[in-house]
């Protein structure tokens, strides 16, 4: 696969290089592999659903996103991973529409999306974590909210919002406010309104976040399929045992930068996804502390 | 834990400082203004005690009768306004409940309304300085009222709190609650032109007051106000029951309280049976474009947002207010100010519309819907029922004053200050993004520190509109001066120059809207 992305040290293998003498138990941060010694980024590769390069973005002091490159392949399940804080959200913002980055390059299914941002956001449905819904609409309002605002056909609107209902089990609240949903059914709803306008590239910051686990596994399902037919998908999740059963393609991120990214069996390299993950973004205690903790009768 | 609870509440009071700068000049422009109040309640006080003890006595007892109120009442209105006292918050430490008690009651005393509410008592006491042996017990009956005010808020947002945890009964409250503070003012302006109208002599006004503060000092929101003016009037009986009454209702709310926190710390709240709406509303009666849904989407918020529906509420009252602000003398033509008023307010409703969205917006946005259809779908929303509301308020107005004459001046000023508004807000909106109530909140609860940057956003929006209104405004004033022809101009020119104004904002901060997307939407997050 050549639109296989892996910029480490410049290297063209699709394997990643183990810390050859860091002990599991002891990964210091910053001694796996950094890009900083990369050689000059390759132009963005039209082929990909999204392709990132050199993007950048600074808050302040805080520097939340320091030069990523990354392909995600068209017709990939591509999982997003990182700590708390590594930069998935503002990544998945910028290559969204919703941040503007400070530099660097988005392209998407072969167009530059800062430069014409509308043609862009209309192949994407996006499922921005953290942000408030119009929440004073019903469920079926606030799906044809969203497919009206995209300048669908009312009645294309009104089917897909039927389906999209019954696939979130959401048929029942359907006349429900979105304000008195429970936080499983708001994230439900508005990864419908993600999907109302079946968008070619699909991105999803914590799509499960909350959700039950009969809705995850037919969301897993219908997102499996959708794949399938064809379609790109972007997930953001903490839960490595999910990306690794789920997706064909990951990327993981820490401190702004891209630390691994490849196929799924690529990147976890044999071991298990999560191992790999601590080992490559680290931070992992040995913890003798807290002794206080092991048993509370004897504290005193 | 006293210490604790004191400590957690001016924690809380610095870190608000500390969030930013604005909101600590804000406080200390809040602040600056609760002295100068206070300061002028205590003169007041003093000065009238000086002059006429006995009814100084009985308007401090009126008077902090009616602060009293406001204590319990207000809490319960401005829901999440202060959560620090929320007995919910502690309920997982297993605080012993005697404990939490009196550490939420000194937690309650750290506050700046308590401050001012102690340092307006321990200064009006002083009203009493002809006879000094009174101040002591004024103090005693002041520090009472004090204790009162806060342990009674306490208890009773307490022991309704079941009632108001239902997401919808504490919206509707919100908006019943302005009802009452908008007519403040107008209720005030009344009787005092009552009063001035020599419809009664100062004799009346007195006997008045005495009745009213005799039944007052009955209550609790009185008695502790009026122990001291009992002594100095030599009624040693009455100061007795008025000071009986005190210490026996301060036994009750402590005790309704410590009823109240102890279901409240085995029951947590529950969401409450939400509303259910019925099918897709106002989506089914707008057109299918963009514009349309944004519309729609405006419309349902201005009925279903408290936040919105509070300024709506405030239109039919206003007709209440005017009339009652053009005097005792029947209805004079001030009335016919109405319709171009409600105009202005109706069009400066939306001047901050994509902040009341707050991250909401994140869905305009991701789904990249063009500014143009953003800004004529929100100015549609209002405008639309605006303009009939406009309508029917000028031809009413005409009517009741029986100035025909005047309506196409009326009108052509209010569809001219509609279109105006309208489209400058169009264009603001898309500009200035300042701290606003959020999303669930209270419609009364203002943002800290808000103050000054909304203050000059809005002044801003206020002054275009204005210098925009100038050329109706002049036809207006030439109607009035040389005749009714320049009515029939003022009609052409402000309903062709309205629509005018609001096309060319919609379409200026439409474009100002999709230059600056991603930029609007961090100042909203930053906001939210």
């Amino acid at each position: 696969m050549s639109v296989l992305a892996l910029r480490l040290d410049g290297m063209s293998e699709p394997h990643l290089s183990r810390p050859a003498d860091a002990a599991p138990a002891d990964p210091t941060p910053g001694a796996v592999e950094r890009p900083d010694v990369r050689s000059p980024s390759a132009p963005p590769d039209p082929a990909a659903a999204l392709s990132i390069r050199g993007l950048w973005k600074r808050f302040g002091q805080k520097t939340a996103v320091a030069g990523i490159d990354l392909d995600v392949p068209r017709g990939s399940f591509y999982g997003f991973v990182g700590p708390n804080g590594a930069g998935k959200t503002t990544t998945l913002s910028m290559a969204t529409g919703l941040l503007r980055p400070d530099a660097g390059t988005v392209m998407v299914n072969g167009t530059d999306f800062w430069s014409a941002p509308d043609s862009g956001k209309a192949q994407m449905g996006v499922l921005p974590d953290g942000v408030r819904l119009f929440d004073r609409l019903t469920g079926a309002q606030l799906l044809t909210y969203s497919g009206l605002l995209r300048g669908m056909d009312r009645d294309v609107v009104a089917e897909r919002a039927d389906d999209l209902l019954r696939a979130m089990d959401l048929t029942e609240d359907k006349d429900t406010f979105v304000v008195d949903y429970s936080a499983g059914m708001t994230k439900k709803i508005a990864l419908g309104c993600a999907l109302i306008h079946a968008p070619r590239v699909l991105v999803l910051d914590e799509p499960f976040e909350a959700v039950d686990p009969v809705s995850a596994a037919n969301i897993r399902d219908m997102l499996a399929d959708y794949v399938r037919s064809g379609a790109t998908v972007i997930v953001s999740s903490h839960v490595m045992d999910l990306v690794q059963r789920m997706c064909s393609h990951v990327a993981v991120i820490a401190d702004g930068q891209i630390r691994a990214a490849g196929t799924v069996d690529d990147v976890r390299a044999g071991g298990s996804l999560e191992d790999r993950f601590v080992e490559l973004v680290g931070g992992r205690h040995q913890t003798e502390g807290l002794a206080w903790l092991r048993t509370s009768s004897d504290s005193d | 834990m006293v210490a604790h609870f004191v400590r957690l509440r001016l924690t809380i009071l610095a870190n608000t400082f500390r969030r930013s700068v604005w909101q600590m000049i804000g406080y200390l422009f809040a602040m600056l203004y609760a002295l100068f109040v206070i300061g002028m309640a205590v003169v007041g006080a003093v000065a009238g005690g000086g002059v006429d003890p006995q009814l100084t006595g009985q308007i401090i007892l009126l008077a902090g009768a009616l602060a009293m109120v406001a204590w319990w009442v207000v809490p319960i209105f401005a829901f999440g306004t202060d959560a620090t006292l929320d007995p919910q918050r502690f309920v997982s430490f297993g605080i012993p409940r005697r404990q939490l008690l009196t550490g939420l009651t000194a937690a309650g005393f750290t506050s700046i309304p308590a401050a001012a509410t102690v340092l307006v008592s321990v200064g009006i006491a002083f009203a009493w300085w002809r006879t000094p042996a009174l101040i002591p017990l004024a103090l005693v009956g002041g520090l009472l009222a004090v204790a009162l005010c806060v342990v009674g808020s306490r208890a009773l947002t307490t022991v309704l709190a079941p009632l108001l945890d239902s997401r919808r009964s504490r919206e509707v409250l919100a908006v019943a609650a302005l009802v009452p503070i908008v007519m403040i003012g107008p209720v005030i302006s009344w009787s005092t032109t009552r009063l001035a109208d020599g419809a009664t002599s100062g004799d009346q006004v007195r006997s008045l007051v005495t009745d009213i503060a005799t039944v007052v000092g009955w209550t609790p929101f009185g008695a502790p106000w009026g122990i001291a003016p009992a002594v100095d009037a030599g009624d040693w009986g009455l100061a007795g029951a008025r000071l009986m009454i005190c210490l026996i209702s301060l036994v009750l709310v402590v005790f309704a309280w410590d009823r109240g926190l102890a279901r409240a710390l085995v029951t947590p709240p529950t969401a409450g049976a939400g509303g259910r709406g019925k099918g897709l509303g106002w989506f089914d009666h707008f057109p299918s474009t963009p514009t349309g849904a944004v519309a729609a989407r405006a419309l349902t918020y201005w009925i279903r947002d408290p936040r919105y529906s509070a300024s709506l509420a405030v239109v039919p009252l206003l007709p209440v207010i005017l009339a009652v602000a053009g005097g005792s003398g029947g209805l004079n033509e001030i009335i016919l100010i109405l319709a171009p008023l409600t105009a202005w307010i109706l069009g400066f409703a939306i001047s901050a519309d994509i902040a009341y969205d707050s991250s909401a917006f994140a869905l305009h946005v991701a789904t990249g819907v063009s500014g143009r259809a953003d800004r004529a779908g929100r100015a549609l929303a209002i405008g639309a029922p605006g303009a009939l509301v406009v309508s029917v308020f000028a031809v009413a107005t005409c009517a009741v004053t029986d100035r025909w004459d005047l309506a196409p001046m009326v009108l052509g000023v209010s569809y001219g200050a509609l279109g105006v508004t309208l489209g400058v807000s169009s264009v603001t909106s898309a500009r200035l993004i300042y701290p606003v109530p959020k999303p669930g909140d209270s419609p009364l609860k203002q943002p800290q520190g808000a103050a000054m940057a909304t203050l000059v956003a809005q002044m801003a929006g206020m002054l275009a509109s204005f210098a925009i209104s100038l050329p109706v405004l002049v036809l207006a004033v030439l109607t009035l001066v040389i005749g009714p022809v320049f009515g029939w101009i003022a009609l052409v020119v402000g309903s062709a120059g309205g629509v005018a104004v609001c096309v060319l904002g919609v379409r200026f901060g439409g474009r100002w809207f999709d230059r600056r997307t991603p930029e609007i939407m961090q100042q909203v997050m930053a906001q939210a």
